[in-house]
């Protein structure tokens, strides 16, 4: 155990003389050695888990730019949030649309749609991660081709939207679970057409 | 057994974390954030907004400098006269959320009594959007402040990492989505696209 060294000290005059017996100087350490471990255990562990964890999300441009011409979706989908942890959703363009479907975010309901229509991804990205398992991968290498793998032209495309019924909870499940489905190309968009909102109101009729 | 290298060492350590600790400051909100898969690290340097259930919205940046030149420039803009005394106030508080008009009697509270203080939330309608001032000169405030350091680390010839301003909202997941659009439709407005949503962290289930 730590101790106060004790050695040393004066050799004494020539003259002797007659000292009071030295007393011991050895302090137990032990509770505070005690202590410095308890400190440093906490600091430790609230210095790692203090930080919050944070999701990087983009937002559109308002004005979208006119002089790079949209390239064609092949594989869209439109995510409306509503009120009462409900979601409806519609493939494709909106002019072909009819009716809304109804769907919810457990694990069988969003999920499973987002990873069906976004299937040649997920096997591509899956493949991926099992290559980079065995061949010892860089992280930025993998997320670099888990990008290209994202913007293949069958890859699924999302567009957020949501009527005033809608949390910010809702938002940020549909997005997460866009994360966990890998969906790389998806934007939350501002405003709910006039088509979208008919069909909303006989959607939620339909679905109490 | 000699222990006095390991205790000396844990010493060391104690005294390190010590240093380098930055508690968390006392939030005026309480939020409930929602949970996501998300593993990133919120940065250090941000401008946070944080909305509650209710709406109410509340402003937070890092550095007391910044938040003393922000605060600065946006009672300008109001033409309300501040003491330096409430200036340097206002620099310790990491994040309010009321109208600046209502900043001097909120300063004179004593820090105990700010915690239990009713906030009212930083107006961000059209007619009255301080909010937007507010993000507007912290950015500003932000940025001189960046280039104030990287002069000093050039004179001390020490290496300079721009960390760059990052902007965070931290919304309750009860907040109604439309909110939190018109929270983002302001920083829209100014030119800021991309955020760093604060949430709780959940695992990654397998698909």
């Amino acid at each position: 155990m730590a101790e106060l060294n004790t050695g040393g000290g004066g050799g004494g005059g020539k003259h002797g003389k007659k000292r009071a017996k030295k007393l011991s100087t050895r302090v137990d350490m032990t509770p505070m050695v005690d202590l410095a471990f308890l400190l440093l255990t906490f600091f430790v562990l609230t210095a790692t888990f203090n930080k919050p964890k944070v999701m990087e999300l983009n937002f559109p441009f308002d004005k979208e730019t006119p002089d790079e011409p949209i390239s064609e979706v092949r594989n869209g989908l439109t995510i409306i949030a509503t009120g009462k942890d409900k979601i409806y959703y519609y493939s494709g363009s909106l002019g072909k649309t009819e009716k809304l479907e109804a769907t919810d975010y457990t694990a069988n309901g969003l999920r499973k749609l987002l990873v069906d229509r976004n299937r040649d991804v997920v096997e591509q990205i899956r493949a991926l991660g099992q290559k980079a398992q065995k061949t010892n991968m860089a992280d930025s290498t993998f997320k670099r081709e888990m990008v290209k793998i994202q913007s293949i032209p069958d890859a699924l495309v999302v567009l957020i939207k949501n009527d005033d019924k809608a949390t910010y909870k809702n938002i940020i499940d549909i997005v997460d679970e866009l994360n966990i489905t890998k969906v790389g190309r998806f934007v939350v968009v501002d405003e709910l057409d006039p088509k979208e909102k008919v069909m909303l109101a006989d959607a939620t009729k339909l679905n109490p | 057994m000699d222990m006095t290298p390991m205790v000396d060492l844990a010493f060391l350590l104690v005294t390190f974390f010590m240093l380098t600790a930055s508690f968390r400051e006392a939030e005026p909100v309480v939020v409930d954030t929602p949970t996501s898969i998300a593993e990133d690290m919120l940065p250090d340097n941000v401008l946070q907004v944080t909305i509650d259930n209710n709406g109410r919205v509340f402003f937070g940046m890092a550095g007391f400098e910044v938040r003393r030149s922000t605060m600065k420039a946006v009672a300008d803009q109001y033409n309300i006269k501040f003491t330096p005394d409430e200036y340097q106030k206002f620099g310790g508080i990491s994040m309010f959320g009321l109208d600046i008009r209502q900043m001097s009697q909120y300063l004179e509270l004593s820090s105990g009594e700010r915690e239990k203080a009713q906030s009212a939330g930083i107006p961000y309608d059209s007619t009255n959007n301080q909010l937007m001032h507010w993000v507007d000169f912290g950015r500003r405030a932000a940025a001189v402040d960046m280039q104030r350091r990287k002069q000093e680390a050039k004179e001390r010839n020490q290496p300079f990492k721009d960390e760059g301003l990052r902007y965070a909202i931290k919304a309750d997941g009860k907040a109604p989505y439309d909110k939190v659009k018109k929270v983002i439709q302001i920083f829209k407005d100014l030119n800021i696209y991309r955020f760093n949503m604060i949430t709780n962290i959940e695992d990654e289930p397998k698909i």
